[in-house]
């Protein structure tokens, strides 16, 4: 099969590979490079497990072809924290208890993280509204949006 | 055409495990010469928060910091063995195993001790920061490290301790078929506000309000978790999810995440939550469980609430817009019940 080369900045760092024609970014940034924080959840955009950044605006990997991404920028959850220093939502989302089971839980913080990105102060129907692609089979989604609106205010008081 | 508020409650008794076969769990609890613990359990932990519990029990009945108890369930292999998690019996059962285990390392652990200081173990007891010392006279002590230390490397024994916890068999009576088919019952009320469209059938949640008696809250935060999350798969199942939409030809079912239904963040509603704790007498520090009942009182509270908005009985699930648009074509409109 026709592999074709491509470059893009993962997580800040530049990354190179080849890749089979027709993947997925999903498959590629799991099984290249290693990156296992986006999640398989249906392989078709129902349920936002696989959500990343590309240039700072939400998709959903499992739906982008790979090569699309040439020369853009993909954040995945695994660029999230700083070091050893959890990202204001990574600490939210664990002082709300907004995860249980843990499987939608990058894709929500990454669906957060590109609402918080445009809008620091979202209303609670914005938050809503923005994670409305992602399916939580166990918190009820309540803490979620609860732990968004807490990181965006959090922000608020340091600024 | 026009949405129609309604009301309904639903109360439930829930029984904490089964009596299958005694519905028997077992953990072993061993310390590591670095005075940590270690809690071998099979049961899983898929989110709810055994793994923490279980932790706690363990740290409290053990005397030590929670911080020095890890609790593994990585291979049910070669950890004991357990029925499952299921019925909502990991707090009580297996909690109860845990704690009979910790129970029996503890007493080695104060008699590993007892020899270091060379006073009887009766006379110890712990202060739950990683020390023993002798009661009455705290600087008389000795760290659960040093001991464990001792334990292994100058005393030879393990400090470690067996725990099962197996409910005892329910004699049945043969006239009647009479049995207790569990040792301790959970209890909830919850009161469900919908809000159906006579035009579309769609019911929309208003509000809910619920009160959970549990035995003894282990971990409230969790315990809430759950009970918040528990409630959104009430709701799921009542008004969204079903596998054979078609029934019974499965043909028709759906196949994905984007034709199985499930409540998204926009179909949620607020929902308070009273959590009662009248302890249980025999679970583990009065402790049974939230577990599946956690979902069950919404169904029957959100099928109440649409009689009582639109007056059609809906004895089918999930409660679907056709299914709700059919019942009131059938009975010749809406029909809004006295509200209470």
């Amino acid at each position: 099969m026709t592999k074709t080369a491509l470059q893009f900045r993962h997580n800040g760092r530049d990354v190179a590979l080849f890749v089979d024609g027709g993947v997925n970014l999903l498959v590629a940034l799991r099984e290249s490079i290693g990156d296992m924080t986006p999640k398989f959840g249906c392989g078709q955009g129902g349920c936002g497990a696989c959500s990343v950044l590309i240039d700072g605006e939400l998709h959903l990997s499992c739906l982008t072809l790979a090569e699309t991404v040439n020369g853009r920028a993909v954040e995945t959850l695994d660029g999230l924290k700083d070091g050893p220093n959890l990202h204001p939502l990574q600490r939210a989302f664990m002082e709300q208890f907004a995860a249980q089971c843990g499987y939608c839980t990058p894709g929500m913080l990454m669906a957060a993280k590109a609402l918080l990105d445009r809008n620091p102060s979202p209303s609670r129907a914005e938050v809503i509204e923005a994670i409305s692609g992602n399916i939580c089979r166990c918190t009820g989604y309540e803490p979620i949006i609860n732990a968004v609106l807490a990181a965006a205010s959090g922000g608020r008081a340091r600024a | 055409m026009a949405k129609h508020r309604g009301r309904g409650i639903a109360s439930i008794n829930y029984p904490i495990g089964m009596n299958l076969g005694g519905d028997p769990s077992q953990a072993l609890v061993h310390s590591n010469p670095s005075g940590k613990f270690t809690v071998s359990l099979s049961s899983i932990d898929l989110g709810q928060g055994m793994k923490s519990v279980t932790r706690q029990i363990c740290a409290e009945t053990l005397g030590v910091p929670v911080e020095d108890v890890y609790v593994d369930t990585a291979d049910s292999d070669t950890g004991p063995h357990c029925m499952g998690s299921f019925a909502s019996r990991g707090t009580h059962r297996v909690g109860n195993a845990v704690m009979a285990a910790a129970k029996e390392a503890r007493g080695v652990m104060m008699e590993a001790a007892a020899e270091e200081l060379e006073v009887n173990a009766a006379d110890l007891e712990t202060d739950g920061r990683g020390t023993i010392h002798v009661k009455g006279a705290p600087h008389r002590s000795i760290s659960t490290k040093d001991v464990a230390i001792a334990a292994q490397f100058k005393q030879g024994k393990t400090i470690s301790g067996r725990g099962i916890f197996l409910v005892p068999l329910s004699e049945v009576n043969p006239e009647t078929g009479e049995m207790s088919p569990a040792t301790c019952y959970a209890h909830a009320c919850l009161v469900a506000e919908v809000e159906v469209d006579d035009e579309t059938g769609e019911v929309a949640m208003v509000r809910m309000d619920s009160a959970y008696e549990l035995g003894r809250a282990l971990n409230p935060r969790l315990v809430e978790q759950q009970l918040v999350g528990g409630a959104w798969m009430g709701i799921s199942h009542a008004l969204f999810e079903t596998p054979e939409p078609y029934y019974p030809d499965p043909a028709h079912g759906p196949r994905d995440f984007v034709e199985y239904l499930m409540p998204g963040p926009g179909d949620i509603c607020p929902h308070d939550i009273a959590v009662l704790e009248r302890p249980a007498a025999d679970g583990p520090f009065g402790a049974k469980g939230p577990g599946e009942m956690c979902a069950n009182p919404v169904l029957p509270a959100v099928a109440n609430a649409i009689f009582n908005a639109v007056g059609v009985r809906m004895d089918e699930l999930p409660i679907t817009p056709e299914k709700v648009l059919r019942a009131i074509k059938a009975q010749g409109g809406a029909r809004p019940q006295a509200r209470r």
